[in-house]
């Protein structure tokens, strides 16, 4: 076992671990802890955009943007953290471009911008042109150029070293209060333990996509982080909101930008109809994600689908031209060749929705510091990206703004977490800090039992992809919950074949399925208690939102012991923060 | 293999089915190197009889042998379409990525083998693992990143689409080490700084907003800088993101001779 000391360790190197990490490291002792390597996080797949009311090609502004963010999200956002996010969306931009980002160009030399889904000019009048870019690889950009600074700024990076558990301390100065003290890791290169104690430790881990099957999601997207977090008996908030983007490679998930259709392209439905003028007359194929994923699914489910089993829809970009298809969306134009062997350039493109991005998350303030019930903090414990729920997304995130949450997330985290470790002493580590990754790791790596980790995630996948995607009712939520019940059981049985400790990913899986499972109950349990459809919340046998009863976060606690998987889930629910904008019915 | 790891653990026994095999599948042999540093000497080559589909990614057929063939196999991946590149390695020679060579690109009615090695030139660490650092080294030794001087502008760094597109290629660059583990020269010479480094440094030579051109040339008219290169066009041949790698080590190499960017 090896001990570390750092005044700032953050896990996680994509978009918010390094932001942050741009912004800790020149104020304070920083340590960035990865389970990739830093340029592999999922942020390098994101494609369209970055929103930021920059007002280079046409007239915006920030509130706008905020109000769009805030109604896209079916009102479940906390206002004042959405006005933050498009306030300080600007200045993410050109810092970002102040770093080296090669944005796309006006003829004047100005950053470029595109419309994208949901975002409209004065309050829902018009599709606005918001998104800045750099082709269809912004979050390659993206994430390059925050590694990039990484280096510029000598920031000291652990690559695969896997957290498993943080550690809880007394906090001497208030009895009774716990304190974050460290990050303990398994190295995947060794198999050695190492436990990092910190005064600050920033959780940026992304989401937890693999919990289905069809997913633009890397294979590596487990929740980990939000498992961690869990375990501790800390809580997660709106669970039940994930995002299903409409437009993955059919049968695959492979993402397809919505970018295409902020470029003009258009879904078809089997008779070639264009389809979302029924459901979004004014912005029509630019109404946000779960407005769209919702009317696709229908189209398939009428019989309208195309394809020999009538059970994808038509991304339609033959119109474009070669050349807007060549320089604006090279990479999604390839992924379609590569991968399904069409061309976009003279044919329609199948797509149907893919898995794509958790709403919920670590619940933190618009510091970043992680919450530990409604009203109070866990002192030296930060979180940004995905793995948080802020919450400026929440029923359904718009497009781009997920990279603007990391952004003006993740440089906050790494502020405030720095700020906080030069203002305070090393709080001692708990007695045995690594005790519990130890248990976690020798258990499997050592167990016997015949079920293999594959089966049970493929299960796990199965059930989630069939019971609990796009459209639930009570039923299928209830079929989800037994499955995933059962898989946990089975997961008690599980073993892996590699004994060693060199690179044993293996093993890693194993532990990572736990993770899923865990993540996945909590996922059904928040959808079968909320009984409304909202964003991407859809429940057949509750088609409508319910303000009354569910404008408000839910908050979902383990009960019992940590270190079993089988444990009951406590649910709780937490106000929405409201500023100016009142619940309206949202139409697009 | 003749020895077991960890000998007294009981042996696993799986007891769950193999997957059904789908409609169209072929049978293909995939010859797959396999190095387990705490068992082996020395790499060595296994065989796999697998069902596959013709779309299936190479990848795939890795995740099907570590999941219910040998869980001990080892090798990096991420996003499994091309974007992340963590799964660069040698596929019938060549190196390509796992998650963008379709199984239909290289099987045929009369050729259903597939080769897979790790990439070579890096230090091996496990099957197709290989040690990263000597290749980011190169990368971070080139000053990777936009260095301006004086006042920054309040907005953004005015650029014309002219002085952007001057650049773009080199900005599709995703790290993989495809095309620095199949230059020869880097093979031999193992200071050689490759061609991922020099990509990323031409993307910032040619960046209009950028002002360190000259101390980046600096770096790579050294001994292990550009002038290694042979112009094999093996680098713009392995690269998954059509990056003209060779066309950039020479608009580097002219920089150079002609101190004008």
């Amino acid at each position: 076992m090896q001990f570390h000391r750092y005044d700032v360790v953050i896990v996680g190197a994509g978009g918010a671990g390094m932001r942050a990490a741009i912004e800790s490291s020149q104020r304070a002792r920083t340590a960035v802890l990865t389970k990739l390597y830093p340029t592999r996080s999922h942020t390098g797949a994101a494609q369209g955009g970055m929103c930021a009311a920059l007002a280079n090609v046409e007239e915006d502004n920030w509130e706008w943007h905020t109000f769009d963010t805030i109604k896209g999200g079916d009102y479940l956002v906390d206002q004042d953290a959405a006005e933050i996010m498009c306030r300080e969306a600007i200045d993410a931009v050109y810092d970002l471009e102040k770093m080296g980002l090669p944005f796309n160009r006006t003829p004047e030399g100005r950053i470029d911008q595109r419309r994208f889904g949901g975002h409209t000019r004065n309050h829902g009048e018009a599709a606005v042109r918001r998104a800045c870019y750099a082709a269809d690889r912004t979050g390659h950009m993206i994430l390059q150029t925050l590694y990039q600074n990484c280096v510029k700024h000598g920031v000291e990076f652990f690559n695969e070293f896997y957290v498993l558990d943080i550690t809880l301390s007394d906090d001497p100065a208030n009895p009774g209060q716990q304190v974050c003290t460290g990050a303990v890791a398994y190295e995947l290169a060794t198999g050695e333990i190492h436990v990092f104690h910190a005064k600050s430790v920033i959780f940026a881990t992304g989401g937890a996509g693999k919990v289905f099957k069809t997913t633009s999601n890397a294979h590596t997207l487990t929740g980990d982080g939000m498992g961690v977090v869990f375990r501790k008996g800390l809580p997660l908030e709106d669970m039940e909101f994930y995002q299903f983007h409409p437009t993955g490679l059919a049968g695959l998930g492979i993402l397809l930008t919505e970018g295409a259709r902020g470029e003009g392209a258009i879904l078809r439905n089997a008779s070639g109809e264009r389809f979302m003028e029924r459901y979004a007359p004014t912005i029509k194929d630019l109404a946000p994600r779960d407005i769209v994923a919702r009317s696709m699914v229908m189209e398939v489910l009428e019989g309208r689908g195309a394809g020999p089993h009538k059970d994808y829809v038509l991304l339609d970009c033959t119109h474009l031209g070669a050349e807007v298809l060549e320089t604006k969306l090279p990479d999604i134009t390839e992924f379609a060749r590569t991968y399904l062997g069409v061309d976009p350039v003279t044919e329609p493109v199948p797509v149907f929705p893919t898995a794509h991005y958790a709403m919920g998350g670590i619940p933190t303030n618009v510091q970043g510091e992680v919450l530990r019930d409604n009203d109070n903090k866990v002192p030296g414990l930060y979180a940004a990206g995905e793995c948080a729920c802020v919450s400026v997304h929440g029923s359904n995130r718009l497009g781009t703004n997920s990279l603007l949450d990391i952004n003006v997330f993740g440089r906050r985290a790494g502020i405030a977490g720095a700020d906080y470790a030069n203002a305070v002493e090393f709080t001692e580590l708990p007695s045995g800090p690594a005790d519990f990754v130890v248990n976690l790791v020798e258990k499997l790596r050592t167990a016997t039992g015949g079920e293999r980790v594959a089966d049970i995630r493929i299960a796990l996948q199965a059930t989630m992809d069939a019971n609990a995607a796009v459209y639930r009712t009570e039923e299928t939520l209830k079929t989800a919950l037994n499955d995933v019940q059962v898989l946990k059981e089975r997961y008690s049985n599980v073993s892996v074949q590699d004994k060693g400790k060199r690179y044993n990913t293996d093993l890693l899986e194993g532990i990572e399925l736990g993770f899923l499972l865990e993540l996945a109950e909590v996922m059904v349990v928040g959808a079968l208690m909320r009984k409304e459809s909202r964003g991407g919340h859809a429940r057949e046998d509750y088609p409508t939102r319910d303000d009354v009863n569910f404008m408000r976060h839910t908050m979902a606690y383990k009960e019992g012991d940590p270190t079993s998987l089988i444990s009951d889930i406590r649910l709780d629910f937490k106000p929405v923060v409201m500023t100016r904008y009142q619940p309206m019915e949202r139409k697009y | 293999m003749t020895a077991t790891l960890n000998a007294d653990l009981a042996p696993v026994q799986h007891t769950g089915p193999l997957p059904p095999v789908p409609d169209g599948a072929v049978m293909v042999t995939v010859n797959l190197q396999r190095f387990n540093p705490e068992l082996d000497d020395a790499p060595h080559m296994e065989s796999y009889r697998i069902p596959a589909l013709p779309t299936d990614r190479i990848l795939n057929l890795l995740h099907y042998i570590k999941w219910y063939i040998d869980g001990t196999l080892a090798f990096r991946r991420s996003c499994a379409h091309g974007i992340c590149g963590s799964d660069a390695m040698r596929i019938n020679g060549r190196n390509r990525l796992g998650c963008k060579v379709l199984v239909k690109d290289l099987v045929t009615a009369k050729k259903t083998e597939i080769t897979i090695e790790p990439i070579k030139g890096l230090p091996l660490e496990k099957d197709l693992i290989v040690d990263m650092e000597p290749f980011f080294d190169a990368f971070r030794s080139v000053k990777p990143y936009l260095v301006t001087h004086g006042n920054e502008p309040d907005r953004e760094w005015v650029q014309s689409i002219e002085d952007r597109e001057r650049f773009d290629d080199t900005t599709k660059c995703i790290m993989c080490a495809c095309c620095t583990t199949s230059c020869p020269v880097y093979w031999s010479a193992d200071a050689y700084v490759g061609p991922a480094a020099i990509v990323a440094a031409h993307r910032f030579i040619f960046d209009s907003r950028d002002q360190a051109a000259e101390e980046r040339l600096e770096i790579l008219s050294d001994a292990e800088g550009v002038w290694r290169c042979r112009t094999t066009f093996n680098c713009t041949d392995a690269c998954p993101r059509g990056i003209q790698v060779t066309k950039a080590i020479q608009e580097v190499k002219r920089a150079l001779m002609f101190r004008r960017i």
